[in-house]
């Protein structure tokens, strides 16, 4: 039963990465690309979250954890430089 | 009791990869960048959290080794979420400086906050404030 709801799960979250990879090539503003990839980073959580239990493996969740850290930084660190010009002051 | 604990986690894997669905085409739907904002704030940090407790029970009840990183992973996207939110709307409202001129007046002497100082701040607030909205 798990394997078919995984299978609902990798489905749904790799579509999600494509109306997402979508957003992120349409634009139209520059912010809307910066919200594409951050929300594109917590769907690739969700998959490596997914394929751990797939795997029935618990070596994938540092790398979820490496990518959620990332991602937040990524995101505050370009609204910083657009909002200010510089990241760190 | 595995029976229980399976339709559990399926349930929650289910109903994670659905609000991730919905948080994506909501972001694909909506017509301009604030409302779009909304989608992938709430419905994708719900599905991702789904996801992960979905996880944390498989472990903990399935396969018997209980781990501490999904509440983790959990506890630090909640938190990250709304802040990340909050920056990339402060930073389209500081770019499109036009949507200032549809803003209702707030009926006090300060105008609203990302783009005047709050009243009695800082020095170092008030140029955090009138710096951005004139760059």
């Amino acid at each position: 039963m798990i394997e078919y709801a995984l299978q609902f799960g990798f489905a749904a979250a790799s579509l999600a990465l494509l109306l997402n990879l979508w957003r992120l090539l349409r634009g139209p503003a520059l912010m809307d690309r910066v919200l594409a990839v951050d929300t594109m980073v917590i769907n690739i959580i969700a998959l490596i979250v997914l394929a751990g239990i797939h795997e029935r493996s618990t070596i994938f969740f540092e790398a979820a954890l490496l990518f959620a850290m990332f991602g937040f930084i990524s995101t505050v660190a370009y609204c910083r430089f657009i909002l200010r010009g510089d990241v760190i002051e | 009791m595995t029976f229980v604990l399976e339709l559990l986690v399926s349930l929650l894997i289910v109903g994670g990869g659905a609000f991730l669905l919905i948080g994506s085409i909501g972001m694909v739907k909506l017509p301009d960048l604030l409302t779009r904002l909304h989608a992938p704030t709430k419905a994708t940090t719900l599905g991702v959290g789904g996801a992960l407790v979905a996880s944390m029970v498989f472990f903990a009840g399935l396969e018997g080794t209980l781990s501490i990183h999904e509440v983790l992973i959990t506890a630090f996207l909640f938190m990250t979420a709304p802040i990340s939110a909050h920056f990339i709307a402060k930073a389209h409202l500081h770019e499109h400086t036009e949507l200032r001129d549809g803003l209702p007046p707030t009926g006090r002497p300060v105008g609203w906050s990302t783009f005047d100082a709050a009243p009695g701040a800082g020095e170092a607030d008030e140029d955090d404030g009138r710096r951005g909205a004139h760059d």
